[in-house]
Order: structure tokens, then C-alpha cells, then sequence
């Protein structure tokens, strides 16, 4: 069994917290929202071992795409989607043909400045994107007659889609393809001399990790029925690269864990202090030195360093015990 | 004639600006192979800490030193006590830079407030100069010959010294050096001060030009960024000369394609990086 | 800073001790719950500060009490982003169960958050943005205004640059986004109607520091430049376009945005001679205001400026309405209503009244900036009393014609 399939229930049981107040329930929206989007990149940063620095590029595109679709052409809410989604995969593949030409830090910069000028693009576009002022008024849509205006009614679909999203991902991780994606992070040379043409296979992953952002780029649209070019910054990538670090890359919670914590964290240190931004980069800081790996690892090492206090080898619990680390 | 005359100017001035806060995030690049993204936090650093200099009286080259050494200190001390720890995760050097750069800039902003400070140019360079038939801020030239000086002195540093030498070595062969037995970890230190403080003093030169704001830090460091690869890693030539092509371009490109601007500035860095990974002058492939 | 997702994951500042969860706030003893959404870090901190300062004046001038009843303020950071600006309205009204909302500071961040505010029905007293439609072809019925709109700051600019001071030939550079575009188009209106024309327009990013590429482009040709920026930009531009040579050259005609009092030190004497539109002035001859200044002084240091006296002026507004209901916010459509026919016989910017969409009735001003007693200040020239929102064209007239944007007025007399 995995541990992965407890996010889906936890995920809709949060629903049942539906009377503590509109105020929870979009925030749990919001989560989910940016776990979505920090799953995305962690199929680049963790499994591919590709950090990006312009993933919310993807996020826009898919958003502005959506935007001006239903609100300066007529389309309706559903009808945006495959648009959307199409051409953000189309940006995702011309933007892995550039970016995969790079390795390492040379990747990093590729995509920081493919991701600016995507930004650049949504400011001064002010025909297209409404510059500086956005674009508004975005109506949500009304699947099969469901209302989808309530605070709960939409986190219902943000938990369905997110649900969606883990199972596709589970399966992924579990599938050929996930595994050499896998392979060309750790062993890309020896990869290639067997055959396997690294290069594709990052690419796939590239375009994938694109359209899932783009998928979550359209459940924000839709949140906040609002865009305007601050998703497409600089700001934006770098946090969902934080969300994934702090929750810990290659570990399939970690994504989802790493947005909950910053948000959370955001939040609480807000109602203490003004100075939450700096507070931010403390907890950071924390994070890199102390759990580098991020937060899942770390907690799990801190958690079987416990155990292995209590259990005596040999015995069932540290055979289970093995196996966990042999992960 | 005139309008190509001053806008070329300006393109020069901008590039001064960009040189100075290109240089350090160069060396750093260069030799310990992390993008600092703190460097324009570093900056506005500087501009803020100089201007709160002028403010009691300092003078405007003793706020510029006290913006060198404040900026050297931050980033010293974060060179020593975080990136050094951190070592080999590259994953984790780029994150810490960053939460560096948000409690620098929120700490700026809690300390002199939101509003924007003004940094007064030194009273001999504030006049207007008459060039062939139009009219330039002295400051502006001031800095395009500053920028200039320091690219001299810095060339001449790191071909000519003796520390120049191992800076080159240790760019070129990490590994080689530690072999023959210099201390990297503490010409690491050493760097990345020195590059620091060139951030500080920079934002403190560009202050009488851009200001200190809330939010320089965000404006300007993709901007060094596109300089630093396009002229190449580690080169003082190739920061040279790409700041002042970027500051040209840019320049020109605002007056005559406003909307493409911005896009259009990073063009030149995604080819480096695609076609040729070296940038223009630069040692080592990014 | 670097923040979109996490500014947009709700972040709060809640300054006053929050009342224990609670989460009815009907009776009639329990305070009044007021939300304010303004900025405090980024660009605009600044003027952000100022319109939370003028709103705390007030309130602390009143006791924290209005019209019998105490009050409760929560305060919101925006970080002047759209999105976060909304995601706080809903902080503020679902979290904080606020009964009603002040601000928020910038246009974008009104329209962000306007088809919310009717959703919940709360109402809002702006304290700063100035965006025109919000209460002209989509005038929001919860929304009032506690400043103006953007003409009316620039319409007596216009009128007075064309009859007064009779210039001809103008060109125009201003931040390229909607308080920018309604500036500019405000002016242009006014100007070419009393026989004026605007040669060239030019427009800035809003994210740009360095100016000298567009005031290298300003034709030589043209009587006067009209401008308007805010924050830093507006010290940056002045400064630089005196660099430049242009300072008594060319003179400048300015949105009150950029020499107001928070930026005037800043600016110093670069800042001399620049003539501006304003629905408000420190240097303004009243007892009233000159009360209102010195003890604005006295608290901050600073004389107060637009930003200051939008909040101020917000509480007197709120004050009135809750002097007119007995303090009861309970029946919304009763203190809206009260709120939406507030006078205010007195206040530091003049007496000033509602029109019918929510917009005030006031005292539009032409000053000058000058040094005085070693004082910076905007002495007023001239005086436009009871302007409204629609200059001398009415509203029918008015609103027959598209919103002001970068394409209305029409351009006719740009020249290449």
C-alpha cells in the first residue's frame, strides 16, 4: 500500500471542516491549488533532477490563455480548458526544445530567462493580456448545471482534480517511463548507452510538468477569477521551487507538503509580524540548514532514528524498518 | 543626430550601471559556480545603507565605502556560515541565496521604511553638460568612467596579482587547486566578500540614478543575470562589454519597440546558453 | 519581495488585539469591525503607510469610538497586488467577519476586488483609488468614495493649462497603467476642448527606474509636459528630467501623485515651479485643515498628504453614516444607505458631498509647489469648487462616452 493514496480521502475529508467558515475552505483551495502546481515541478526537479526557474510560465500561460478566451472572445469556461492546456503544451515543448540544450545551472538560467520573458510578454502585451491592469470578470464554469460559486463547491473540484493529479502521478511513478526518468537523473550516460534516448525523456517529462501546471494555472483563473502578470514573475517560480525543496524533492509527498508549510507558515507569521517576508526567509533558511533534504526525509530520518531507539534487531518492526529506508 | 547622440549616451550610462552590478556576480559565478541570487538584494543594500551614510554626513565616497562593507559583511558571513555548509547541494546554495534576499530586502524596508530615498550625486558632478548639441547629466558620464576604472582595476588585479592567479586557477580547476594546496574555502570567502561589496558599492553609485526602493532588488537582478551569461562566467572583458551592448540595446529598444523591451533583453542570454555556453569571453561553459 | 502564490495565500495583519474568535458581531455593544486593505511592503509601502496613518488619526482624534460606539480595525497588507488584494478581502470579510471595508489603494486592486464586494455585500469606502468606472458605467452600489475620481483631479489642471496659462502644445509621459491612462486621458479631455492640443504621448513601465530613454524622446517643440507617476518614479522622473536640462525649459504639469507631501522631501527643489491638479493640498487656507496638519505633524512627523487624508477623510465619512443609523451596521441596506448620503459640511480638503454614484462633490485645486519658510508645499493657485466627477459635461454627456483608457480620448493631434 502506499502512502501516497492517504492524501485522496485526506483530501476530501477536509470538506467535512466545511462549517469552520468560507475563510478555511479557500485556503484549503489555495493549497491544493499550489500543490498542484509544486507536484508539477517536482516531476522536473525531483524525478528528473531538472531545477527550473521559470515554471510559472507554464501557470500563465495556461491562465491568460483561459482569460482572454472566456472574457474577450466569449468562449465558455468549460470549452477554455483543452484550449488552454493545448497550448500550454505547445509552450512547454518549444521551451524544453531551448532549455534541454543546457545542463545544471545552465538549465536553471535557461528557463529563469525563457520564464522573464513570458512575464515580459503578459506585461506589455496590453492588447492580449490587459498589461499591468490584467484581466477580470473570468466567470467559473458550470459543469453539468453544479454551481461552482461556493467556497465549498469549488474546493470540491480543486480536491477531485488534485485527487486526479496523485493517482496519475502514483501510477506514473510506478510505470517504465517513470523509472527512466528516473534513470537519466541518476545515470544519464549510462542510460544512453543503453539505448534510451535521454534527451526524449526529459523532454516528455518537461512537457507533462508544463501541462500540469498549466492545469493548475486554470484551477487559479478560476479561484480567483482574476489574472494579471504577477503569477508569470520571477517571485512566483521561485516560491513553487521552495514549496518543493522544503517539503523534500523525489519524494512524492513532499510537493503537497512543502505548500501547505509555506502557506501555512505565511499566514501564521503574517498575524505576528509585518516582517513576514523576512520571517519566510528565515524558515528557509532553517529548512536548508537543518533538513536540506527537506521536510519529508527529514522527518522520516528523525522518525526511524526514533524508532531504531525502541527496537531491538530482529525483530518485525526493524525488518520493517529496513525496508522503509531501502525505499 | 542628436536623438541617436543621447540615447547612445544613456545606453552607455545604463551599461556603467549593469558593469558594476554585473562584476561581482560574475567572479562568484565564475569561481564557486553559484548564481547569488541575492546579488540585487546585495545592491539595494548597498544603495540603502550609503544613502543612510550620506544622511549623517558621510560624504559621498565614504557612503559608498560604508555600503561596500556592509554589503562584504552580509555577504561574507553568509558565504561562510551558510553556503559553505552546503557544499555540494546545489539545490540548497540556490535556496539559501534566496532566503537571504528576502530578509535582506524586508530588513531595508523595516529599517528606512517604504518610502523611495533619494541619494543626491556629489555636489561637483550635479551639473548638466552641453555635447554636441545636447544636454547630459554629468553623473551619468561619471559613472560610465567609474565603471570603467573599476574594470581596469579588476583586470589588472586578477591578471596581474599573485591572488588574481589563484582566483584564474580556481575558476579554471576547482579541483587542481586544492590539490596543490591553497586554501579555496577561504579564497571563497574572500570572493564572494569582494564581489558583495561590488554589488553594495554599485547600488550606492546607481542611487543618484535609480534610487533606493523597495523592490530595486527584484528589478535588478535578472538584469545582471542576462549580462553575467551573455559576456560569460568569471570574465572581466566579457562583463564589460556585455553591459554596455545590453545597456545600448536596451536602451534603443525601449524607444523603438516599448512593448518587446523587456522580451527582447533576454534573447541574447538564451542563445548564449543554447549555441554557446561560454558566453562571449567566458572561461568555463555555464 | 518574492511572494505570489504565499501573498496569495492569505496573509493577515490583524495590529488591534483580536477580539477573541468571535464571530457574531451584531449587538449593539460589541465594537464595530472595520477592515483596512492597504499596502505595506513593495513599491508602495509608503503611500500604504500613510492612508492606515491618516485613518489611525482620525480614529485615535475620536477615541476609537465613533458615534458612541467603539471600533475595531484590522488591517490588511495587499503588498499592491491584484490577486493578494482580493484573497485579503476575503480574509477580512470571512475571517474577520468585518462589517466594513476602507481602501484599497490602487485602482487595479478596486477592480480586482469589485465584483466581490457586491457578491458579499459589504460596504467600502475607498480611501484612495481614484479608478474612474468604479463609480461612472459600473458603479458599484456598495462602493463609495471618500477621494474622487481621476478627472477630477485633472480636469481643473486641464482647464487651467489651456485658459490660464495658455498653453498650446503639450506632450504627455505617464505610467503605462490605469491611473496612468485615466490621467493622461482626463487631461487630454479638458485641454483640447478648451482649445489645446497633446502632440505626443509617452508611456512608461510601470516597473522602470531609469527614465533617461523617455525624456530623451520629449519633443522640443511643445509648451509644457504633463506627467504622472507615483512612489518612486515620481522623484526619479523629476529628478532626472532636471538632469536633463529640461527644468525651466519645459515646464512640468503634474497628477497630484507626483509631488505629494510624503515624496515632496524627497524631491526638494527639483520639485519647484511644477504645477498640479489635486482634490487635496497640505498648504490649503483653512482652520480646519491647518488644525488638521499641525496635529497630523505632531503624530508623524510629516505633513499629510493624498494618501493621509483618504483615510482621514474615510473615517469622517464612516463617522457620518454611523452618527445618521445610531451606530447600528446591523441592516446593511440601511447604512449604506446612510453612508452613500453622508455630508460633510467641514473637512481638511473642503465640504463635500455624494453624487449619485457614490462619488464626492468637492473642491478640485490647482497648486503650485514651492519652498515656503523652508518648507516644501503645494500652495494652491486656484480653486474649482463644487466640481464633480463629470466636469461641466454632466453625467449623461458624460457616461455616453467609452471609459478613459489609453484609446479614449482619441489622439488627433499626435505628431511623428
Amino acid at each position: 500500500m502506499n502512502r501516497w493514496l492517504i492524501l485522496i480521502p485526506s483530501a476530501l475529508a477536509l470538506l467535512a471542516i466545511a462549517h469552520l467558515g468560507d475563510f478555511y475552505i479557500n485556503f484549503a483551495s489555495r493549497i491544493l491549488i499550489a500543490a498542484i502546481f509544486a507536484l508539477s515541478l517536482n516531476l522536473l526537479v525531483g524525478y528528473a533532477g531538472l531545477m527550473s526557474l521559470g515554471h510559472s510560465a507554464f501557470f500563465g500561460v495556461a491562465g491568460y490563455c483561459m482569460a482572454w478566451l472566456i472574457v474577450t472572445r466569449g468562449w465558455s469556461p468549460v470549452a477554455a480548458i483543452p484550449a488552454a492546456l493545448l497550448l500550454t503544451g505547445i509552450a512547454a515543448g518549444l521551451f524544453g526544445l531551448l532549455a534541454l540544450r543546457a545542463k545544471g545551472i545552465g538549465f536553471l538560467m535557461i528557463t529563469l530567462a525563457l520564464g522573464q520573458m513570458a512575464w515580459g510578454l503578459a506585461m506589455r502585451w496590453v492588447s492580449v493580456t490587459g498589461g499591468d491592469n490584467g484581466i477580470r470578470g473570468i466567470a467559473r464554469p458550470t459543469p453539468f448545471g453544479v454551481d461552482l460559486t461556493t467556497a465549498t463547491a469549488f474546493y470540491a473540484l480543486v480536491a477531485t482534480v488534485f485527487s486526479l493529479v496523485c493517482l496519475v502521478l502514483y501510477w506514473f511513478t510506478r510505470s517504465p517511463f517513470g523509472a527512466s526518468l528516473r534513470g537519466t537523473r541518476d545515470q544519464p550516460r549510462r542510460m544512453s548507452a543503453l539505448g534510451f534516448d535521454v534527451t526524449l525523456i526529459r523532454w516528455s517529462a518537461f512537457v507533462a510538468a508544463g501541462c500540469m501546471a498549466g492545469l493548475a494555472g486554470v484551477l487559479d483563473v478560476y479561484f480567483n477569477r482574476f489574472i494579471d502578470p504577477s503569477v508569470l514573475s520571477l517571485q512566483s517560480s521561485a516560491e513553487g521551487l521552495l514549496m518543493v525543496i522544503v517539503g523534500g524533492v523525489d519524494v512524492l509527498l513532499g510537493p503537497v507538503v512543502g505548500a501547505a508549510a509555506v502557506l501555512i507558515f505565511a499566514q501564521v507569521a503574517s498575524d505576528y509580524t509585518e516582517h513576514w517576508t523576512a520571517a519566510l526567509g528565515i524558515l528557509f533558511l532553517v529548512i536548508v540548514v537543518l533538513m536540506p533534504d527537506g521536510l519529508v526525509p527529514g522527518v522520516r530520518r528523525l522518525w526511524t532514528k526514533l524508532c531504531t531507539l525502541q527496537t531491538a534487531p530482529g525483530t518485525l518492526a526493524n525488518q520493517l524498518l529496513k525496508r522503509g529506508k531501502a525505499r | 543626430m542628436s536623438f541617436w547622440l543621447l540615447q547612445t549616451l544613456n545606453g552607455l550610462a545604463f551599461g556603467g550601471l549593469l558593469f558594476l552590478l554585473s562584476a561581482g556576480f560574475s567572479l562568484i559565478f565564475g569561481l564557486m559556480r553559484i548564481p547569488n541570487l541575492a546579488h540585487g538584494a546585495l545592491f539595494m543594500l548597498g544603495a540603502y545603507v550609503g544613502a543612510a551614510a550620506l544622511q549623517v554626513g558621510a560624504g559621498f565616497w565614504g557612503g559608498a565605502l560604508a555600503a561596500g562593507l556592509a554589503a562584504a559583511l552580509v555577504g561574507g558571513v553568509m558565504e561562510r556560515y551558510l553556503l559553505r555548509r552546503l557544499g555540494a547541494n546545489e539545490n540548497a546554495q540556490v535556496l539559501a541565496t534566496i532566503g537571504v534576499s528576502f530578509i535582506v530586502a524586508d530588513a531595508m524596508v523595516a529599517i528606512w521604511g517604504g518610502d523611495p530615498r533619494t541619494i543626491p550625486a556629489p555636489d561637483y558632478l550635479r551639473a548638466t553638460v552641453e555635447l554636441a548639441g545636447v544636454s547630459f547629466p554629468l553623473y551619468r558620464l561619471a559613472v560610465v568612467a567609474i565603471a570603467c576604472l573599476v574594470a581596469a582595476l579588476l583586470w589588472l588585479a586578477i591578471d596581474r596579482t599573485r591572488i588574481g592567479a589563484v582566483l584564474r586557477a580556481g575558476v579554471d580547476d576547482p579541483q587542481m587547486v586544492r590539490g596543490v594546496g591553497i586554501p579555496i574555502l577561504r579564497l571563497f570567502t574572500l570572493v564572494f566578500s569582494f564581489g558583495a561589496a561590488l554589488a553594495g558599492v554599485g547600488g550606492l553609485l546607481a542611487g543618484p540614478i535609480l534610487s533606493a526602493y523597495p523592490g530595486l532588488d527584484i528589478d535588478m537582478l535578472p538584469l545582471a543575470l542576462i549580462v553575467v551569461i551573455f559576456g560569460g562566467i568569471g570574465s572581466i572583458l566579457g562583463a564589460v562589454v556585455a553591459s554596455f551592448f545590453i545597456g545600448i540595446v536596451y536602451t534603443f529598444t525601449r524607444v523603438l519597440v516599448p512593448d518587446l523591451s523587456y522580451v527582447l533583453l533576454f534573447v541574447p542570454m538564451v542563445i548564449v546558453l543554447v549555441v554557446r555556453p561560454r558566453g562571449l569571453f567566458g572561461r568555463v561553459a555555464v | 519581495m518574492f511572494f505570489s502564490f504565499v501573498k496569495r495565500a492569505a496573509v493577515n495583519t490583524a495590529i488591534v488585539a483580536f477580539a477573541a474568535g468571535s464571530v457574531s458581531a451584531g449587538a449593539q455593544t460589541d465594537p464595530i469591525r472595520i477592515g483596512l486593505l492597504t499596502i505595506k511592503t513593495g513599491p508602495f509601502a509608503g503611500p500604504g503607510q500613510q492612508m492606515e496613518n491618516g485613518l489611525r488619526h482620525l480614529l485615535k482624534e475620536r477615541n476609537y469610538t465613533l458615534a458612541g460606539r467603539k471600533v475595531e480595525l484590522f488591517v490588511a497588507d495587499t503588498a499592491g497586488q491584484p490577486a493578494m488584494a482580493r484573497t485579503k478581502t476575503q480574509d477580512l470579510v470571512e475571517r474577520d467577519k468585518v462589517q466594513v471595508l476602507v481602501g484599497p489603494l490602487t485602482s487595479t486592486e478596486a477592480l480586482a476586488i469589485d465584483d466581490y464586494v457586491r457578491d458579499v455585500k459589504v460596504p467600502l469606502i475607498s480611501s484612495s483609488n481614484l479608478a474612474e468606472d468604479m463609480t461612472q458605467r459600473h458603479p458599484n452600489p456598495w462602493m463609495v468614495r471618500a477621494t474622487g475620481s481621476t478627472g477630477q483631479v485633472v480636469h481643473p489642471l486641464g482647464m487651467y493649462a489651456a485658459t490660464t496659462l495658455h498653453y498650446k502644445r503639450i506632450a504627455t509621459v505617464a505610467s503605462d497603467f490605469a491611473f496612468g491612462q485615466e490621467a493622461v486621458a482626463g487631461f487630454q479631455r479638458v485641454f483640447e476642448d478648451n482649445g489645446g492640443q497633446v502632440v505626443q504621448k509617452l508611456w512608461v513601465p510601470t516597473a522602470a527606474a531609469d527614465f533617461s530613454a523617455y525624456i530623451a524622446q520629449i519633443r522640443k517643440d511643445v509648451d509644457a509636459v504633463f506627467i504622472s507617476f507615483s512612489g518612486a518614479s515620481s522623484v526619479a522622473f523629476v529628478r532626472q528630467y532636471n538632469e536633463y536640462g529640461l527644468k525651466g525649459k519645459v515646464p512640468l504639469l503634474a497628477m497630484h501623485s507626483v509631488v505629494d507631501e510624503g515624496l515632496l522631501g524627497g524631491i526638494g527643489d527639483d520639485g519647484i515651479g511644477i504645477i498640479s491638479g489635486g482634490i487635496y493640498s497640505a498648504a490649503i487656507d483653512t482652520p480646519t485643515n491647518k488644525n488638521y496638519v499641525a496635529s497630523y505633524r505632531k503624530e508623524f512627523g510629516v505633513d499629510p498628504g493624498f494618501y493621509a487624508t483618504g483615510g482621514y477623510v474615510a473615517g469622517l465619512f464612516l463617522e457620518g453614516a454611523l452618527k445618521s443609523t445610531n451606530a447600528s451596521v446591523d441592516d446593511k441596506e440601511a447604512f449604506l444607505k446612510a453612508l452613500r448620503s453622508t455630508k460633510l459640511a467641514d473637512s481638511p480638503r473642503g465640504p463635500l458631498t455624494l453624487d449619485a454614484y457614490g462619488n464626492p462633490v468637492c473642491n478640485g485645486y490647482v497648486r503650485k509647489t514651492e519652498r515656503k519658510d523652508g518648507h516644501m508645499q503645494n500652495t494652491v493657485v486656484k480653486v474649482f469648487p463644487d466640481e464633480s466627477q463629470f466636469w461641466t459635461y454632466g453625467p449623461k454627456q458624460f457616461l455616453a462616452n467609452p471609459v478613459y483608457s489609453r484609446d479614449f480620448p482619441p489622439s488627433r493631434y499626435l505628431e511623428n
